[in-house]
């Protein structure tokens, strides 16, 4: 067990590595620098910009730097917010698109549960064809479909809620609509596999057994079948935390919610590379230590897998 | 299964209503989207003073912030998003088939590392990362192009980068369906006598293993198109992906999302193309499914 923890995180670092080599290259092999105005600046003064951000020397003498700050935990400054450094705009920001991520995590993983085991146990029936009917509609419509309507409808016709912003404090109101938007596909596509999971495990010899003993319904519902029934969910959860925080920059944009999805699309626009490269450093370090979290839960509730492989 | 029983599953397809109607749907916007801007009068695709005119006869989608006709800028994006869906799923096919072939065919160690490292790339934001990627690429192409005065190639470069970068990152589910499959015939007799016949491996699966692995190919390629279309929207919306004044169906979306204003109702900005755009990706998904189901009945 912790030989193996120790190799997975032996290759999440693996896997770091490489997406901030990768990440790095790609910005500063592309044509175009972070001061390019339609004004040249003088030399002088670009020589001491391209110093103060530390974009000066060999290009490998840079990357070494890079990869040596990073390790000190600095992410270093950003070239277009000036006097920012990365790391106090993603102490700002990622609170933001982490309460949002979360929120929409808790939905579409309890609500997909939850939807996708009253499909099967109605298998055949009118709630489970409307159920799965809704789901493709779900999975049809991208949050930039869904949003801008729920828009329309809750916000400007029927008044309920707020079109968009934050506040100062995540309220709920601000919160409500850009997670269910976020979580809608995701919702659909938990429900479809649960339901699928959920029968064929209905369908397994220790079901029969555990009716045979006479059991109550609910308690072979929730004692036996719904713990193996959910493993295929638990291993979405990896990747659906990938869709999530991906998703999140959609619906920020959509929403107004200063999060740090649009500071990552605006790095883009700008050529700001440590703001860049810092963002989505952390987004994959946390989807990385998710994976691993994920991958031992799996463990917990199924005995049946040891990690040794 | 394997066997291409190609009549019995064309009745079977034919049979399913919703999967009928879907190729109908999808075929009348196909048609609408390459024909139909060629039937607009000259002067509805220029900016004029007509800003945010509501829908009517002469323009029945109403009309954007530069005074262009609605109507003409939807069949205009949903043919480049069309063109974008079809071919990206088309480079997601080649790459993820040749993957899930070879993984699969070799299998042991090598199966195992080039799986392992499908399960890192599902996990890590690809989309993000493509971003960057994009970015890279297109200025260096539009650079490169111009230096050699391809004229077109620079005004097409964004689209080019985005059907190669979105084939690059949605051919994961092919490769472990095909990987799947080929793990399931390899056992079986009949390459087992091609080998003992001395067939060459490239001819084992070329030969053999790819046509019986046609038919889920095709169900994924069919499931792949609208993915790809999400993500092409995905980025077009964002403003990284189709660069105006050309439009996709997520650009245009992006401009109706702008337009949104708590004073004025401009609801037909967001309306219309969305529901073009629900109609396109609802019908693509419906079909994907019914192919499943007629090829597979059992499930």
């Amino acid at each position: 067990m912790v030989a193996y923890i120790l190799r997975r995180i032996a290759a999440l670092c693996a896997v770091l590595f490489c997406v901030v080599s990768a990440t790095f290259f790609l910005i500063r092999l592309s044509p175009g620098g972070p001061f390019d105005a339609e004004r040249k600046l003088p030399e002088t003064i670009e020589r001491q910009l391209l110093a103060k951000y530390k974009l000066d020397g060999t290009l490998w003498q840079q990357y070494s730097g890079y990869l040596g700050d990073l390790l000190h935990g600095d992410l270093r400054l950003s070239t277009k917010y000036r006097n920012r450094s990365v790391n106090e705009i993603l102490a700002q920001t990622l609170p933001v698109t982490l309460t949002l991520g979360s929120a929409a995590f808790l939905i579409a993983t309890c609500a997909g549960v939850w939807l996708g085991a009253f499909a099967a146990l109605r298998h055949g029936g009118f709630g489970d064809t409307a159920a799965m009917l809704a789901a493709l509609l779900a999975i049809s419509l991208p949050s930039f479909v869904i949003g801008p309507l729920a828009i329309l409808i809750f916000a400007l016709w029927l008044g309920w809620l707020p079109v968009g912003g934050w506040g100062d404090f995540p309220h709920l109101r601000h919160l409500l609509l850009p997670a269910l938007v976020l979580a809608a596909p995701y919702v659909a596509t938990i429900a479809r596999l649960m339901r699928g999971s959920l029968l064929e495990t209905l369908g397994q010899d220790f079901i029969r057994t555990a009716r045979a003993k006479g059991l109550g319904e609910p308690s072979i519902l929730y004692r036996h079948a719904l713990r193996i029934a959910i493993l295929p969910v638990v291993s979405y959860l990896g990747p659906l935390a990938a869709n999530l925080l991906t998703g999140s920059i959609v619906v920020e944009t959509i929403f107004n919610i200063p999060g740090a999805g649009g500071f990552f699309v605006n790095s883009i626009f700008n050529r700001d590379g440590f703001l860049l490269g810092g963002v989505v450093i952390v987004y994959c370090t946390l989807l990385v230590l998710l994976n691993l979290v994920v991958d031992l839960a799996y463990t917990f509730l199924d005995r049946r897998i040891q990690l040794d492989g | 299964m394997v066997e291409p029983a190609s009549t019995h599953f064309a009745t079977r397809l034919g049979r399913n209503r919703v999967a009928s109607a879907c190729i109908g749907l999808l075929g009348l916007l196909a048609l609408a989207a390459i024909a139909g801007p060629w039937f607009f009068p000259a002067g509805y695709s220029e900016p004029s003073a007509l800003q945010y005119a509501p829908p009517s006869w002469a323009h029945p989608f109403g009309t954007d912030l530069n005074g262009r006709d609605l109507l003409l800028r939807v069949l205009m994006g949903a043919r480049v998003s069309l063109l974008v869906g079809i071919c990206g799923a088309a480079v997601s096919l080649v790459i993820g088939t040749a993957y899930g072939l070879v993984a699969g065919y070799l299998g042991g160690r090598i199966d195992d590392a080039m799986m392992r490292f499908v399960d890192i790339l599902y996990a890590i934001p690809r989309l993000i990362f493509i971003l960057v990627l994009i970015n890279a690429f297109n200025r260096t192409l539009q650079n490169f192009a111009a230096a050699r005065g391809w004229q077109g190639l620079v005004d097409y470069s964004s689209i080019v980068i985005l059907v190669f970068s979105l084939g690059i990152i949605e051919w994961l589910t092919m490769a472990r369906i095909v990987r799947g499959q080929v793990l399931a015939l390899k056992s079986r007799p009949f390459v087992t006598a091609a080998r003992a016949l001395g067939q060459s491996h490239i001819r084992i699966l070329l030969r053999h293993l790819l046509p019986n692995l046609l038919g889920i190919i095709i169900i994924y390629l069919t499931l792949t198109i609208p993915a790809v279309i999400i993500d092409e929207s995905f980025l077009s919306f964002l403003g990284l992906g189709i660069q105006a004044p050309q439009a996709s169906l997520g650009s245009l979306l992006a401009d109706g999302v702008a337009a949104i204003n708590p004073v004025r109702n401009l609801a037909w900005m967001i309306v219309f193309p969305s529901v073009v755009m629900a109609l396109t990706l609802l019908a693509l998904n419906f079909l994907g499914d019914a192919l499943r189901d007629a090829l597979d009945p059992g499930r």
